[in-house]
Order: C-alpha cells, then sequence, then structure tokens
C-alpha cells in the first residue's frame, strides 16, 4: 500500500538525500533547525517508507494512517520526507521559509497538503493526535495515528494531559514516538561538565510513560530497520497506547553537530555546508549528487 | 415591569444541543469536568457515546477537539470561560483558529455571576481575547429564545467559534416571534433620549433599567449585540448617528469588551463619544449576584 520498497540500502540511501535536503534548505532559508530535524530522519523515513498507509497522490485519503510531527520546529525533516515520497516536487524545498511559501518554518496544515495537524506550540501535538485517535474509534476508522514528540517537549505539561486522557481512553490505535536526542534548546548547564543536560536522564522518559500506562518499547532511533520493525510493533493494537522511545543523536549525520545544543537552530556557513554535504554524500553515488 | 423568569442558559445550551445532535450526527461534546454545571450533563444523559470527558485539563482537550475536527466531527468544547480562554488559549489559538477548524468553544460561567467561586472563575475579558483571534466568530446570547437559535445558527456555521454561556437564570427578552440572525445586532427599544449598546445577559438588565428610565420620561435606544465577532457595523453606525453618542453597558471589561469594539468601529467610521460601562481595569471577587452586580456596575 505503500508503494515503497524498505530493503535496508535502500532506506539508508533515503535518509541520508533527506538529510542533504535538510542541510541545504536550512542553508538556503538563511533560518530554521538543524539538531532536532537531523535526529529524526531515520524514524521519518521508516514511517514514510515503509509504515504509514497513505496516498501521495491523495493525501486526504480518509483511511490514511495519520502522522503529527508534534515537535514542529523539526519541520524541514517532515517536508523532506514529504517531498522524497512524492507529495510536492523536491525542489520546492528551496521555499522552505521564504515569503508565500507553503513550507513554512513550523507545519501549516491550511497550505500544504500532506500535514494531518499543524504543530509548532510544543505540546499540542499528542493532544490532537488523542482527538483523532478518538475520533477514529467513534467513526470506525481502521488506522494508526502516529505522533512524534521531542524529549525536550515532554517538558510541556500538556504532553502529560494527554498522556493520562490516552490511557484513559486505551487508545491502542496511537503510536507516539519520542525522538530522544539527549538535548533540548538551551536546557539545564551540567555545572561539572559545563555542558548541557538531557532533558531526562537514564530512564526517566521510558519510566514516565510507562507510568502512565503506556505499552512502552525501545529503539536505536538511527537503525533504519529497527525503527521500522519497531513501528510495526508499536502499531499492533494490544489494548494501550503505545509509546516508542527512539534513541537518537540530536544533529545526526553531521560531525561537527552532532550531539552539541548550537545547533538546535544555527545556519551554517559556507565551509560549514561543503563539510556537511561532503560527509552526507551517497557512497554509491546513486542518489543524486549535493 | 420586569421581565418574566426565564431558563438558566447553561441548561437551554444542554438541551438545545442535545436536539441539535439527534439530527447531526457530527456533534460531539468534550467536556472539562464541569458538565454538571456547564449543560454537559444534559448532552451526556442524551448521547453517552457522544459525549467525552476530557477531565481538568482544558489545554489537552481544546486541542483533541481539533484533532476530532479533522475527522469530520463538529466538537463542542466546554468548560468555564476562565479555563476555555485562558488557560486553554495556546490550544485554541495554534490548533483551532490558525487551521480554522469547526470546533465550537463553549464558554460557560461567564461574567461576574459565577456561583461564589471569585476572581479567579470571574472572567471579564473573554469577549477581548477571542475577538481578537482572526476567524474566530463570538457570540453572547442574551436569553433563552436567543440561545436556541443562537446555538443553532453556530452549529451551522463551519469554523472557530465561541459561544458563551452563563450560569444563572436569564430574563426572557425576546418572544417566539424573534428571529436570530448571526452578525446582526438587534433593536429591542427605541428611543431618542440616548443610545445604549450592550451584549449577552447584560441586555435584559439594560432592557429592565431602560423601562424604568421610560417611566420616569427618559426614552432611550437599546441596541442589543449578541455577535460581537464579526460586529454589525451599519446598525453601530446608525445608533452613533441617530444620537451623536452611544453608552455601552457589559458584564465584561470595559478594556477590549463590547465597548472596545464599538470604539475601534466608530472611532474609524464615525466618531463620537463612546462611554463605556463595565468591569474597570480590576478582578472580581466572590460575594451574592445582587450585590456583586451592584458593586461592580457602579460606573460614575
Amino acid at each position: 500500500m505503500t508503494g515503497a520498497d524498505p530493503g535496508t540500502g535502500e532506506l539508508q540511501a533515503t535518509a541520508r538525500a533527506a538529510r542533504r535536503e535538510i542541510v541545504k534548505a536550512v542553508a538556503h532559508a538563511k533560518g530554521g533547525h538543524l539538531g532536532g530535524p537531523l535526529s529524526a530522519v531515520e524514524v521519518l523515513t521508516a514511517l514514510y517508507f515503509g509504515v504509514l498507509h497513505i496516498r501521495p497522490e491523495e493525501p486526504d485519503w480518509p483511511d490514511r494512517d495519520r502522522f503529527i510531527l508534534s515537535k514542529g520546529h523539526s519541520a524541514i525533516a517532515l517536508y523532506a520526507m514529504l517531498a522524497l515520497r512524492g507529495f510536492f516536487p523536491v525542489a520546492e524545498l528551496r521555499t522552505f521559509d521564504a515569503i508565500d511559501s507553503r513550507l513554512q518554518g513550523h507545519p501549516d496544515m491550511t497550505v500544504l497538503p500532506g500535514l494531518d495537524m499543524s504543530s509548532g506550540s510544543l505540546g499540542l501535538g499528542l493532544a490532537a493526535g488523542v482527538g483523532i485517535a478518538l475520533g477514529a474509534r467513534l467513526a470506525g476508522g481502521d488506522f494508526t495515528t502516529f505522533v512524534m514528540v521531542g524529549d525536550g517537549e515532554c517538558n510541556e505539561g500538556i504532553v502529560w494531559e494527554s498522556a493520562h486522557v490516552a490511557d484513559r481512553y486505551a487508545l491502542d490505535n496511537l503510536v507516539v514516538i519520542v525522538d530522544q536526542n539527549q538535548l533540548q534548546q538551551f536546557g539545564w548547564r551540567d555545572a561539572a561538565t559545563g555542558r548541557r543536560r538531557p532533558p531526562y536522564a537514564g530512564t526517566q522518559l521510558r519510566d514516565r510513560w510507562a507510568a502512565f500506562g503506556w505499552r512502552v518499547s525501545e529503539v536505536d532511533g538511527h537503525d533504519v530497520l529497527a525503527v521500522l520493525a519497531a513501528l510495526e510493533a508499536a502499531r499492533q493494537p494490544a489494548g494501550k497506547p503505545a509509546a516508542l522511545i527512539a534513541h537518537t543523536v540530536k544533529g545526526k549525520g553531521v560531525s561537527f553537530m552532532e550531539d552539541e545544543y548550537l545547533w538546535h537552530s544555527r545556519v551554517p556557513t559556507d565551509d560549514e555546508l561543503r563539510q556537511a554535504l561532503d560527509e552526507l554524500a551517497d557512497p554509491a553515488g546513486t542518489r543524486g549528487g549535493t | 415591569m420586569p421581565l418574566p423568569a426565564g431558563a438558566a442558559l447553561r441548561q437551554v445550551f444542554g438541551e438545545t444541543l442535545a436536539e441539535l445532535a439527534r439530527h447531526d450526527p457530527r456533534i460531539l461534546v468534550l467536556d472539562g469536568d464541569v458538565g454538571s454545571s456547564t449543560g454537559a450533563a444534559i448532552f451526556e444523559t442524551a448521547h453517552p457515546q457522544r459525549y467525552i470527558q476530557a477531565g481538568p485539563a482544558e489545554q489537552n482537550m481544546m486541542a483533541m477537539a481539533a484533532g476530532l475536527a479533522t475527522m469530520g466531527f463538529q466538537p463542542y468544547a466546554t468548560t468555564f470561560t476562565c479555563f476555555a480562554v485562558a488557560r486553554a488559549l495556546d490550544s485554541v489559538r495554534v490548533l483551532i483558529a490558525q487551521p480554522r477548524l469547526d470546533v465550537k468553544i463553549i464558554g460557560g460561567y461567564a461574567g461576574l455571576l459565577t456561583g461564589m467561586t471569585g476572581k479567579t472563575h470571574q472572567m471579564f475579558d473573554d469577549i477581548a481575547i477571542m475577538r481578537s483571534l482572526p476567524y474566530m466568530l463570538v457570540v453572547a446570547p442574551a436569553d433563552e429564545t436567543e440561545a436556541r437559535q443562537a446555538i443553532a445558527a453556530v452549529a451551522g456555521v463551519p469554523g472557530p467559534a465561541y459561544l458563551q454561556i452563563t450560569r444563572e437564570t436569564a430574563p426572557v427578552l425576546f418572544g417566539s416571534d424573534y428571529t436570530f440572525r448571526l452578525g446582526r445586532a438587534v433593536t429591542v427599544r427605541d428611543g431618542t433620549d440616548a443610545t445604549l449598546i450592550s451584549t449577552g445577559v447584560q441586555t435584559t438588565r439594560v432592557y429592565e433599567a431602560a423601562e424604568i428610565l421610560s417611566r420616569r420620561g427618559v426614552e432611550v435606544t437599546v441596541l442589543h449585540v449578541p455577535t460581537i465577532k464579526p460586529l454589525d457595523g451599519d446598525a453601530v453606525v446608525a445608533a452613533a448617528q441617530a444620537s451623536g453618542y452611544v453608552i455601552t453597558i457589559e458584564e465584561q471589561s470595559v478594556i477590549g469588551g463590547l465597548g472596545g469594539a464599538v470604539a475601534e468601529l466608530l472611532g474609524e467610521k464615525f466618531p463620537v463619544p463612546v462611554k463605556r460601562l463595565g468591569i474597570r481595569d480590576c478582578f472580581g471577587e466572590s460575594g451574592p449576584n445582587d450585590r456583586l452586580l451592584d458593586k461592580y456596575r457602579s460606573d460614575g
């Protein structure tokens, strides 16, 4: 139904292509976010090229799986994925953040087909997903609603309002993916190291979702095949909502951006752009140039 | 003569929506855990499968309603005005108003008379805030007759809407021959000595006051504005032209409410003095209804 071939090499090449488009778009716009989009790439690749039942030629297909990027500041990652999946031309990514563009700094469902909800104010996406999942049950809809949140986003109280209500209604047609990239925009300073501390240490985040009654699983968020399998497992109805903790690295794929909070929303210089695209070049040379 | 007693608008809301839902399968009610106070309980009894308890978690409730609207439902998110407008404003702004989704926000316990709850629950700026949101329809009916028609009219217009509902019983102002029209003001009384403009249940009090004035030989026009947004600009300008000045009276803050809307409009279209009566830049308190009305409406 997805029309995509989830072969390992193909998916990895897609992820690399998405990263190139993300970096190029932000550099071109001279604005936007990079760390969060780059950490989300494998999860989005697994969703859009494997898991989601969607029809790019019919974005409003009523029985489609829903996806909400609740961490809306990672919009460019979603746009890259939608473009590569055929929702709109890849060339349109160059309009990211431009005046009159459909590719707004945060996703706007009123202008861009393929978005199941607008987002950008942290925490709201999961609540909307709870509403959609509940609506699907009321309407007899047979699809799954996926929502991606960030670990920093889990600071928002509304996330836990939603977690509580989803458990209350035992919404087993709802999957939240936590992009646990271990950094938020600024966060708390670690006095000992001087570095920024992760939003949630150790197993705190996993434990919290479990404590709210969710079925929790974990995955290496950059192993695209493992993510694919974990998402397929999470979408199987089991009487409660499912949370998949994706362990990721903020800025993944570009050495000098990885695990560095400053790249949450920094624009690469020309030199940095060249280096990033070198690092993200396709070794097989099968996925276009840089 | 005082107006005849009528029903509380919260009860009218529950009954009217339950009736509408019999013919419209899209209608759902979300409840922020105050259904026994807002009239949502009446809907739950009539349509238990279409009533969603969201708990006292209003940000989540409003965003859930947005999600439900994308599924083709017409959700009515019900709570007190303070929580619907102040607590949940971000959800309302970003997921209801911006995407222009068909969610109806029901603010119960509007104004001063909120059952001895005091300043935390008395929300005087819900009109000011909600009318500042693009695409948001803002409606405040005066009595049971108008509320029934206004709820049906709001249901008939796709898109975001805010409907202000009050707790206490309201006198009946409009007879069975009344026709509510969305976006239109209505002259409920004619006079040449002054023009009073009001909205919501407050209009019933303004009307009664106008009758008292009439017995003293002062005849005033009372223009009732049930739709604050979009404002009936023609009616307001006509009223200003007739009397040369207007007095607005509302159970709302004079900052940004109906008075603010009227002053903005007349400032551009037909500048005349506008005297705004209402809550004067202060918070409320708990107390008996008659004492509250007396204290907070005693404007000089």
